[in-house]
């Protein structure tokens, strides 16, 4: 197939860099190129990194003989902009955060991600300190959803979908403490994985919630999640959630088929308040899968309502000096909703961390019967930018918490996901796989059948 | 006595000056509606019975 480097995966673009068919300039400046012309209407870039991003492709292109570029040569990429990149002041979506110092050394993870051949070309936008759904920002404005621009991108890695939907990269990093990978990738019809918790390392990443962070992946092809997982993967000390185990691969697996796997749809909580759209993607990825067993997650609603707590407790922790020195320079919404968490008695807390393990237990018995999970990823397609509230099962709500319904009782107890878009017509909308701990193998297989039936696919964006 | 309506009003002004957090008047509202609905997570969790020897999610590790 002709190389189109406007909306070629990551694996295509590194398997032409590689046969000597284009060079990683040649992709770099296409990245570019499309980042200059259409960023100004997604608004996914903050930062663009372009004479790094030039240089780290001539050493790529200088490489020969038996230097191979690596599995991701010339595969442009970007980041959510509380990952650290040398020379940039780690923002993390917020005004406050512009004074610090520029960060003197890449997060891991871009280290990780270059070492393999990819080329990092800036930092993208996010709500503020990643609490939100909306991909809204007071402080840089949305980041636009690429198939209607008037609509949300989801968030909190609003920019990470963003670029991706819309092309100007096909590989971003974002993070997920509650839902804020998969929600995007939902709204903005691409794939994006939340790894287990602990399986990425999220150093020199600006944190939000310790108990429940997790950094991923969104590309728009199955392949290119496998490829760009698989190189993150391993240890690091820097991070003392990072688990202590070898990388376990799970491109060799990726293509293996979902023959022999047991799958079940859950119901119960999962489905209640599921607009006709989100009921759809879900039927038809269970009619591809010859899915009808239906299971119920146990106190599902409950795991979302200790995950909201913990959140609001531990996201006021971490920001309270700033809540009282720099108040006026938060978005108000999150200020308002940081306030309300360090009122927070502890005692609750305590009490949703005891429920988290209780929890746990319950769901890793589920997983002694079946090997994967599907649920929705999001209630509804991407709403309009500015709405502020959304009727769920005949309640009127706001939107801004209210997104993560169906991801936060997952991540709560930090199971990998992930995330498939559907595209339906007018907007995709994402379903959630979701596998056992450290079986993210498990997970991306079945995605990848998806992608191979048609059935899960990123619809291109027409910009 | 605060009427019942009063009670998480006083409870934001009292937290508010326990930690030291300046809280001007517009914000009051939303902070409560936020708090308001925190506590309605809280309570769901609070109800649900736990043995006395249930340890909680996150260990340390000497």
């Amino acid at each position: 197939m002709a190389l189109d480097l406007d909306w070629a995966p990551a694996w295509r673009i590194a398997s032409a860099v590689k046969s000597g068919e284009a060079s990683a300039l040649a992709a770099v400046e296409a990245a570019l190129a499309r980042i200059e012309r259409l960023n100004p209407k997604l608004n996914a870039f903050t930062a663009v990194v372009a004479e790094r991003a030039r240089k780290t492709a001539k050493a790529i292109d200088a490489l020969s003989g038996g230097n191979a570029p690596g599995p991701l040569a010339g595969v442009p990429f970007a980041v959510k902009n509380l990952f650290d990149v040398k020379g940039l002041a780690t923002v993390a979506g917020s005004k406050i955060n512009r004074d610090n110092a520029p960060a003197v050394k890449d997060s891991p993870l871009i280290a990780r991600l270059e070492a393999a051949g990819a080329i990092l070309v800036g930092a993208l936008n996010m709500g503020e300190y990643a609490y939100d759904f909306t991909g809204e920002n007071v402080h840089y404005g949305p980041a636009r959803n690429p198939h209607d621009l008037a609509r949300m991108t989801g968030g909190s890695s609003s920019g990470s979908a963003s670029a991706v939907g819309g092309g100007l990269v096909p590989l971003s990093l974002g993070s997920d403490t509650n839902g804020s990978i998969r929600v995007p990738a939902s709204h903005c019809g691409i794939f994006g994985l939340k790894p287990t918790y602990g399986r990425l390392t999220r150093a020199r990443s600006f944190p939000f919630v310790t108990s429940l962070d997790h950094v991923g992946p969104f590309a728009r092809s199955v392949q290119d999640l496998a490829l760009s997982y698989d190189v993150m993967q391993g240890r690091d000390p820097e991070d003392p959630v990072c688990a202590d185990r070898d990388a376990e691969p799970v491109t060799p697996s990726v293509e293996r088929g979902a023959d022999g796997l047991r799958i079940a749809i859950a119901g119960g909580y999962f489905q209640k308040g599921a607009f006709p759209e989100a009921k759809e993607a879900l039927a038809r990825v269970a009619k591809a899968l010859n899915v009808k067993r239906e299971i119920e997650i146990p106190q599902a609603e409950r795991a979302r309502s200790a995950a909201y707590i913990i959140t609001a407790s531990e996201g006021a922790a971490l920001h309270l000096e700033r809540l009282r020195t720099r108040a006026r320079d938060f978005d108000p919404a999150v200020r308002d909703r940081l306030i309300a968490g360090a009122m927070m008695p502890a005692s609750l807390v305590v009490k949703a961390q005891k429920f988290r393990r209780w929890y746990r237990e319950q769901v890793l018995k589920l997983f002694e019967g079946v090997d994967a999970i599907l649920a929705p990823a999001a209630p509804c397609t991407a709403p309009k930018i500015g709405q502020t509230t959304v009727v769920i099962d005949g309640v009127e709500m706001p939107i801004r918490p209210n997104l993560g319904l169906y991801t936060q009782p997952i991540s709560f107890i930090g199971l990998p996901v992930a995330a498939v878009p559907i595209p339906l017509a007018p907007l995709p909308i994402g379903v959630q796989i979701i596998a056992a701990p450290w079986r993210e193998d498990v997970a991306l297989r079945i995605a990848h059948t998806l992608e191979e039936m048609g059935v899960a696919s990123a619809p291109r964006s027409a910009l | 006595m605060a009427k019942p309506d009063d009670t998480l009003d006083q409870f934001i002004e009292a937290a508010a000056r326990a930690l030291s957090l300046p809280i001007e008047p517009e914000w009051k509202a939303a902070i409560r509606a936020n708090l308001e609905m925190t506590l309605k997570h809280a309570a769901l969790v609070d109800e649900f019975p736990l043995p006395d020897e249930a340890e909680p999610a996150p260990m340390f590790r000497a």
